[in-house]
């Protein structure tokens, strides 16, 4: 028996060298089909509406127009404001920003807590936390609704980064308590006997070690927040409501011609922000989706 | 490990012994100390209280409630269930959600197992090829919907594009077509989560314990045989934690239907979420949106409840 390599990565075999062929050939054919939705927005978006008509999806613009983007960001009419969807990007950086700041910054303090400063229930307490983080979301939206109608924060982003942050710190907490279950306790109960207290720890001895655990959590809570669209739709769809709900009213409005390239450049503008996040440090992104379903 | 910040309070040990002997001298100090991290905890325990818990009851009470157009908190029994079960459009989202749920876990864990295990035949370009099957999820739906829809438009997309190149009679029109809408939202879905099934499963192999795999390949076994019995078995918490993961992000499913049909045509691709919505916000059935609400919350629950539950557990045997 020939013996084979398990990657088969040295076998220099006529069959060997077919399978390897077999293998890139698939990889990249799945690869060109997860691209094909970005390729055809962002080569759509570059078209003019005859071309879109004449052409086919495949087809590159024969002349390239930046025209859709300008409307798209300036222009376009959403309901019936024409002021394009740059007002709700904006809409969405101010809801977002807070509100991954402050999940952040609790869910650090609880996963210190849940970790560090044990006690008896913890786990059970925790378990309760994490639940939130599975609970569909229907089933908070109607009072959810009501209570920020009470509170005069309807329609307003104050409101949403309220619901965002107090739905988005079980994640948060998920993330740095699975994190700080692994930081040597010695070195808390070490800082401790020194005379450190609860916050002068946390500051001193985690926090400095905390990096990853920190990136991980504002990339995740980051596009989480930014591609949220239910809780936007629900609470939030006048002139204060964030980016996807604008773009979902831009796309599916029945009045007049589909101007597809908009649509599409409206798209790719509302993608932008994660689409960076994503490229500069997908490592994290990664491990944020890793951390959120394996343990540890 | 960085340890500097720690012993630069050593320096200070003698402003932190007095502090010690404050702790140690008990009063006030000393109990604000014992409590401050319960203290710290607490706002978060009391907002989950009450977003979640409290307002799960709350839904809840206006489900058995005879809660219509506007909130009726007298009791009424099971009659919203009853109302939610006799009506067509919920039997339709069920079995949507059925065949959609099904596949898209099905097809999701295929996709992303090949990918994984061809990514994992040291490939070059995998840095480059990794990110790109996963991309989608880090978009919006409503954003990457928009690009779908355009492409499954029969008379610009995806069916325009094969007749160009030849194929006159190539159809494509499942997105219109009220028997094959809900393939496309499954498609579309797949496209979305499968790259995740891939990192994971990715991540699985390469723990995997290559000596036994070495072994098997010395007495002669083939690669899909060291697959199958040496390489599937030891990812089978992986399996595991992708249909938890897959199944509760089905149940949940709401952007992909708006963005791609909208629940149409007619209520073709109607799932549960899309559901609870247009009943509880824009045809004033507060009662039965809160009842398929609950339903919701119910199935959920039953797939992610023994999975946390065995999760923690087995944390603490470790």
């Amino acid at each position: 028996m020939s013996s084979h390599d398990y990657s088969m990565a040295n076998a220099g075999t006529f069959g060997a060298r077919f399978a390897r062929c077999i293998i890139y050939g698939l990889l990249i054919f799945f690869a060109m089909v997860y691209l094909m939705p970005l390729f055809v927005a962002l080569v759509t978006s570059f078209k003019t509406l005859d071309e879109i008509r004449l052409g086919n999806l495949m087809t590159l613009p024969s002349n390239w127009t930046l025209d859709s983007w300008k409307a798209a960001w300036g222009t376009a009419c959403i309901g019936i404001e024409c002021n394009g969807i740059s007002p709700y990007f904006f809409n969405s950086l101010k809801m977002t920003v807070p509100a991954v700041i402050l999940s952040t910054v609790i869910g650090a303090l609880n996963g210190y807590v849940l970790t560090k400063w044990r006690f008896k229930g913890d786990n059970w307490l925790y378990g309760i936390i994490l639940f939130g983080c599975f609970v569909p979301y229907q089933v908070v939206l109607y009072p959810m609704a009501t209570v920020l109608g009470q509170m005069g924060l309807a329609a307003s982003t104050t409101g949403l980064i309220l619901v965002h942050t107090v739905y988005g710190v079980c994640f948060s907490t998920m993330y740095f308590r699975n994190y700080y279950i692994a930081f040597p306790n010695e070195l808390i109960s070490a800082a401790k006997i020194d005379g450190a207290r609860f916050f002068r720890i946390f500051w001193s001895v985690l926090l400095p070690c905390s990096g990853p655990i920190i990136v991980v959590s504002i990339i995740w809570q980051f596009t989480n927040i930014w591609n949220d669209f239910l809780f936007g739709a629900s609470f939030n769809s006048g002139d204060a409501a964030p980016i996807t709900v604008a773009l979902n009213n831009l796309v599916n409005s029945s009045t007049g011609v589909k101007e597809y390239n908009i649509h599409m450049a409206a798209a790719v503008l509302a993608a932008l922000p994660t689409l960076l996040v994503y490229i500069v440090a997908g490592r994290y992104f990664v491990r944020g989706l890793m951390a959120g379903s394996v343990k540890g | 490990m960085n340890v500097k910040p720690y012993s630069r309070d050593r320096l200070l040990s003698k402003r932190s012994k007095t502090k010690r002997e404050a702790v140690r001298g008990g009063g006030l100090q000393a109990f604000f100390q014992e409590w401050l991290p319960k203290l710290v905890l607490s706002p978060t325990l009391a907002v989950t209280a009450v977003f979640v818990y409290g307002f799960i009851l709350w839904t809840g009470y206006v489900s058995v409630s005879k809660s219509r157009m506007i909130p009726n908190y007298e009791f009424a029994g099971l009659d919203q269930y009853e109302r939610l079960f006799n009506s067509p459009r919920w039997a339709q989202a069920l079995d949507n959600l059925a065949v959609f749920g099904i596949l898209y876990i099905l097809v999701c864990i295929l996709v992303g197992l090949a990918l994984a295990v061809l990514l994992d035949q040291k490939i070059r370009g995998e840095r480059i090829l990794r990110p790109i099957f996963l991309y989608p999820m880090a978009l919006s739906f409503i954003v990457t919907g928009t690009a779908w829809k355009w492409m499954l438009n029969p008379g610009l997309g995806i069916e325009k594009l094969m007749h160009d190149l030849g194929f006159e009679n190539f159809q494509f029109d499942w997105i219109i077509d009220s028997d094959m809408a809900i393939y496309t939202i499954i498609l579309a879905g797949v496209w979305q989560a499968s790259g995740f099934v891939m990192a994971m499963f990715l991540a699985g192999l390469r723990g995997i314990d290559q000596d036994q795999v070495k072994a098997a390949s010395i007495d002669g076994a083939s690669m899909p045989r060291i697959y199958w019995n040496i390489i599937l078995p030891q990812l089978r918490p992986m399996f595991m934690t992708a249909f938890v993961i897959l199944a509760h992000m089905a149940i949940k499913s709401y952007d992909l239907v708006i963005a791609m049909t909208g629940g149409g045509p007619g209520f073709a691709t109607e799932l549960p979420a899309t559901f609870m919505y247009t009943h509880t916000f824009t045809r004033n059935q507060l009662g039965v949106g809160a009842a398929s609400a609950m339903i919701m919350l119910f199935t959920v629950a039953a797939v992610i409840v023994p999975y946390l539950y065995s999760e923690l557990k087995g944390e603490k045997r470790v």
